[in-house]
């Protein structure tokens, strides 16, 4: 069985049209108050261009192609792992500020 | 079996595991019970294709064979610095700098997606036609991204004070854009007649991208800075689709287009709430033609004092509260809420109204509330409060201004004539929390100061919060004793 992965002109606007539209429906469904998390977590997602970096860097032959990889491992490493620690500490706050019936001061310690 | 044979399974299944948890993940975002998962999920995928990203050792090429010890301390160096730096800023930046951080790590996303291009241009490792289309526009659309978040974040983080522009600014970007489209086009058709060699011209074109990128954002004014965020995740998204395809991995060109729809939907959500289209927010100067006409401010500005505003709200039935920058700004919302929770405790009904719009981000304001702890049952967006407002005895603005401006309802002439706003000049008494007597981020006078229903509170919101809730408590003590 043939592992590697070939994509041609039409599957690659199949794959893009799909994601597109998969993407315009989940979003549509975000409500307002949740806009702020949404934005910094489709940042986070898209920190997986990380993965692209590790491509082009393990398989550098030259001096620049390995600056140029390293460069794009770490500016790829910040996107996705920058992305992750906003994204949870803001939606930790909104699940403390839910309905609860106690009114406690819930301001967490940073 | 080889070697290369077991990892590119391996890398297949994280990768398709880490699409598959990112829609997934988005997917349970859309309600703040399920969302913290969401976000756990998809990091979980994001973890496990980083970490077969490692099994590429396997499937190298065979010129990067005797790079490969060097490549991998490499990309473990790459990972734990990037990755532990932004990991350590994301988690101590306060609440109120969200809206910068974000800008930063996007721009941080669109120049990975550059630098990736720029490896495969430089390598020539893209031969074919198409691949080289797809490399120059992700290298083109990563680097405006780049440049362009980075003046973003100087701008929200007070790096950049002042909008810059000067006339025929829209010219010379637009000739900076044609310019850099022209050297993508010698790239991808090369011609024999050109005085530069392939790496000189690469070197150019990541050269006019950035440059168009800063060029295209210093004259946009900070107010719009939601949507410009959001166009540069967008466009990040899109960058990193495109390198996916290049460098066929679905993975990326599926999590890359998933963004770059979401950015879309948001940045026309926004656009639609401002009544502007996002060429308008791209294009024009907002707020840079001087535009004071004589009779547009009739009577006076009252200020009042926050204790009395405070007893006033204490005896009221009903307060709408409208959260604007500058409660941000002030980090005002702990003792805003402070605040709230003794008028709650005296019967008072509080709600707060939240304008699509307001602060630097979208949403920016619910994540504040939220931060303070405000319950969010207790937090209204625009269509759902704006009636109310007629029936309400005291609305409070703190910080806000453009977005209670009635002029964008009446006055034709008005900048933001047609964009939606909260009705708060509707209520039977305003006041409105201020630093100054400057005007908002916009520019433009606001009529709601001046009506006969308004009082001026002048100073920092996190000082007359203060003030408030000991006017408030020492009536309650009087009361007792």
């Amino acid at each position: 069985m043939d592992f590697a992965i070939h994509i041609s002109g039409f599957v690659a606007i199949y794959i893009f049209v799909l994601a597109g539209f998969a993407g315009w429906v989940i979003i549509g469904g975000v409500p307002a108050i949740l806009h702020t998390p949404l934005m910094s977590g489709s940042n986070f997602v898209h920190g997986i261009v990380v993965v692209g970096g590790m491509f082009a860097l393990l398989n550098a032959s030259t001096r620049q192609e390995q600056a140029i990889g390293f460069l794009a491992v770490l500016l790829g490493a910040g996107n996705a792992a920058g992305g992750y620690a906003v994204t949870r500490r803001m939606l930790a706050m909104f699940q403390s500020s839910g309905h609860r019936p106690n009114k406690t001061r819930r301001r967490k310690a940073r | 079996m080889t070697p290369a044979s077991i990892a590119l399974p391996l890398i297949g299944a994280s990768d398709l595991a880490a699409a598959f948890l990112f829609m997934y993940g988005l997917k349970r975002m859309s309600s703040p019970i399920t969302a913290p998962s969401g976000i756990f999920l998809a990091g979980i995928g994001m973890l496990a294709a980083v970490l077969a990203s490692f099994l590429y050792v396997f499937t190298a090429n065979p010129a990067a064979q005797s790079f490969l010890l060097t490549n991998v301390g490499l990309a473990i160096l790459a990972l734990a610095i990037g990755g532990g730096l932004a990991w350590w800023s994301g988690r101590k930046v306060q609440m109120t700098a969200m809206p910068q951080m974000v800008a930063l790590y996007n721009g941080m996303g669109g120049g990975a997606a550059a630098a990736i291009a720029a490896v495969e241009l430089f390598g020539a490792r893209a031969p074919a036609p198409t691949q080289l289309v797809v490399t120059v526009l992700g290298a083109l659309i990563g680097s405006i991204s780049l440049s362009g978040s980075l003046i973003a974040w100087a701008k929200l983080d007070g790096v950049i004070k002042q909008p810059w522009r000067v006339a025929g600014q829209q010219y010379v970007n637009l000739a900076v854009l044609a310019g850099t489209i022209v050297v993508g086009g010698f790239l991808v058709f090369g011609g024999a007649a050109r005085a530069l060699t392939t790496p000189q011209l690469i070197a150019l074109f990541f050269v006019c991208s950035l440059l168009y990128g800063v060029l295209m954002t210093v004259p946009i004014g900070g107010a719009d800075m939601p949507v410009v965020i959001s166009i540069f995740n967008a466009a990040t998204g899109l960058a990193v689709a495109l390198q996916g395809f290049v460098l066929e991995n679905p993975a990326l060109m599926i999590a890359g287009m998933v963004v770059g729809a979401a950015g879309t939907l948001l940045t026309l959500l926004m656009a639609k709430a401002m009544n502007r289209s996002v060429g308008n927010v791209l294009f024009t100067n907002f707020g840079a033609i001087p535009r004071r006409r004589a009779g547009h401010t009739k009577g006076s500005l009252k200020p009042t004092a926050a204790a009395d505003a405070g007893i006033a709200m204490r005896y009221a039935k009903t307060v709408i509260i409208v959260p604007g920058y500058g409660l941000a700004a002030a980090q005002a919302q702990q003792k805003l809420y402070d605040f709230v929770k003794l008028l709650q405790a005296a019967g008072v009904s509080v709600r707060f109204a939240i304008h699509p719009v307001a602060g630097r981000m979208p949403g920016q304001m619910d994540v504040l509330l939220a931060e303070a702890g405000v319950p969010y049952d207790l937090i209204f967006q625009l269509e759902d409060i704006n009636d109310d407002f007629k029936a309400t005895d005291v609305v409070l603005v703190i910080g806000a201004n453009d977005v209670v401006n009635p002029a964008a309802r009446t006055d034709k002439a008005s900048p933001i004539f047609g964009m939606p706003i909260l009705n708060a000049d509707q209520a039977r008494q305003v006041y409105v929390v201020k630093r100054g007597q400057g005007k908002g981020y916009a520019g433009i006078e606001n009529a709601l100061f001046y009506g006969e229903n308004c009082n001026m509170i002048y100073g920092d919101a996190a000082a007359v919060m203060a003030t408030m809730i000991e006017a408030v408590r020492g009536l309650g003590t009087a009361a007792a004793a």
